[in-house]
C-alpha cells in the first residue's frame, strides 16, 4: 500500500525520530509513506476565526495534492493532523472559506474537501488493523506499563476530528496492546500540556507537564507515549517520566534496526 | 475601532453566539488555564454578550489560552469560548504596531529543545 504522507516542518528538525521511526514501522507493515512534493508549514494552529484565509492555503494546497495522487493523505504530528482535517472539513462545509480559497488559488479543479485525512494512528486502526500488526511484532513490549498521552489536539473538538471517544479514547491504548504492552488508563491524558504558552510563560508549562506525569505515574505509568512534537517537549522538559514518540515503540517492537536512526 | 463594529467583528470571525450560554461555568472548570485569565472563560462569554470588547482587548488572559479546546468540546450549548477569545486576541494584533510578539524576542526565548511548531504556533497566535 502506498499512502500520501505530510510531515511537517518539526518532523523534519526537532522530531526526526517520529518522522523515522513511523516510516521504519510502515514498510515493515508494508505501507510506504509517499512524501507530499513540495509540502508547505501548516501553520501549526488552526485558525478558528472565520475570515482568516491565508492561513488555510498551506493546508489546501496539502489536500489537492493528496486529491490528485490516490485521495488519501496520512499524517503524524498532532498538530499538523488537526490542523489539516479541520480545515478539510471547512472546505467541505463553509461556503464562504471554500470560495475564498479558491478564487486565490485559482486550481484547475476547484476543491472542496475532497480528500480523506488520515491520522497515522488511524492508519494503523482502520487500514492496517490492530490484528495484523499484532502478527508483525517481534519483539514484544511485555510487562511495560505504559500511559498514552493524548493531548489535545487529536481529539478535540471530537465533532470535527472524528478519531476516537475524547473523553475516553482507546486508540493509543490499543496500540500499546498490539505491541505487547500494557496501557496505563490516567484521567490526565487528554488534557493539555500547556502547548505554545511554553515560549512566553515556561513555568505554566511545567506545571502542567508535572501534574501530568504525577497522575500517570501514580496510575503505574513507567512511560509516556505521545504523536505530539509540542506534548513531547513540554513533557520531557518538566515531567518525571520518560517520554517517547509512539512510532519509536512500534518500530522497536516490529523489529526496525535502530542503529543509525538519528535521534 | 467604533465600539459596535467590534462587537461585530468578534461575533462574525468567531462565527459564536453568545447568547446560548447558559451561564453552567464547565468552560471555566474545565479550562487549564483559567487562573491565568483575570476573565475566566464563563465570565469572557458573558462580557462579550455584553459588549465589553475594549475591556476584554485590554486583558493580558488573552495571551494565556492554550488553545486546547477543553472548553469547546466540554460545552453543552456548543457555545465555543476559544473562538471567542481568539476573535478578540485578533481584534488586538490585527491593528497596525500591535502585535503580541515581535521576531526580536525570538532569539531570547529560544533554547536548543524547543520544537519550530511551538515558535510558529506562538507566532501565528500572537501577531500579524
Amino acid at each position: 500500500m502506498v499512502v500520501n504522507y505530510f510531515p511537517g516542518c518539526t518532523l523534519k528538525t526537532h522530531a526526526k525520530y517520529l518522522d523515522l521511526c513511523g516510516r521504519k514501522a510502515a514498510e515493515k507493515l508494508g505501507v510506504e509513506l509517499r512524501e507530499l512534493p513540495e509540502w508547505q508549514c501548516c501553520g501549526a494552529v488552526y485558525p478558528m476565526a472565520r475570515d482568516e484565509i491565508a492561513t488555510r492555503l498551506s493546508s489546501v494546497r496539502a489536500l489537492m495534492s493528496a486529491r490528485d495522487n490516490g485521495g488519501e493523505l496520512v499524517t503524524l504530528c498532532s498538530a499538523c493532523h488537526h490542523v489539516i482535517k479541520r480545515v478539510n472539513g471547512d472546505m467541505q462545509r463553509d461556503e464562504n472559506i471554500r470560495t475564498k480559497v479558491n478564487n486565490y488559488l485559482k486550481p484547475e479543479t476547484p476543491y472542496a474537501g475532497e480528500t480523506t485525512v488520515l491520522h497515522y494512528l488511524e492508519l494503523l486502526r482502520d487500514k492496517i488493523g490492530w490484528d495484523a500488526v499484532r502478527e508483525k511484532v517481534v519483539k514484544p513490549l511485555e510487562g511495560k506499563k505504559i500511559g498514552a498521552y493524548y493531548g489535545c489536539l487529536l481529539l478535540r473538538p471530537s465533532a470535527e476530528m472524528q478519531m476516537d471517544n475524547a473523553e475516553n479514547p482507546t486508540i493509543m491504548e490499543n496500540l500499546l496492546r498490539a505491541i505487547g504492552a500494557e496501557p496505563v488508563i490516567y484521567s490526565m491524558r487528554n488534557e493539555c500540556c500547556g502547548g505554545y504558552v511554553t515560549m512566553e510563560d515556561s513555568s505554566f508549562a511545567a506545571s502542567r507537564a508535572k501534574a501530568i506525569c504525577d497522575n500517570a505515574a501514580a496510575c503505574g505509568a513507567e512511560a509516556l507515549i505521545t504523536a505530539c512534537p509540542l506534548c513531547y517537549y513540554n513533557l520531557k522538559q518538566n515531567g518525571s517520566l520518560p517520554v517517547y514518540d509512539f512510532t519509536q515503540l512500534l518500530a522497536e517492537a516490529l523489529g526496525v534496526d535502530m542503529e543509525g536512526l538519528e535521534q | 475601532m467604533k465600539q459596535e463594529n467590534l462587537i461585530d467583528a468578534v461575533r462574525d470571525s468567531s462565527g459564536v453566539n453568545p447568547r446560548k450560554c447558559m451561564k453552567c461555568g464547565k468552560c471555566t472548570a474545565t479550562c487549564p488555564a483559567f487562573e491565568a485569565m483575570e476573565y475566566h472563560p464563563h465570565q469572557f462569554v458573558d462580557m462579550v454578550e455584553r459588549g465589553k470588547i475594549e475591556q476584554l482587548m485590554q486583558s493580558k488572559g488573552i495571551w494565556n489560552c492554550l488553545s486546547c479546546f477543553a472548553c469547546v468540546e466540554r460545552c453543552p450549548r456548543n457555545v465555543k469560548p476559544a473562538q471567542l477569545i481568539e476573535a478578540v486576541r485578533l481584534a488586538v494584533i490585527r491593528q497596525q504596531g500591535m502585535n503580541h510578539l515581535k521576531p526580536e524576542q525570538i532569539p531570547e526565548l529560544l533554547n536548543p529543545d524547543l520544537p519550530q511548531q511551538a515558535i510558529t504556533s506562538a507566532f501565528r497566535k500572537y501577531r500579524k
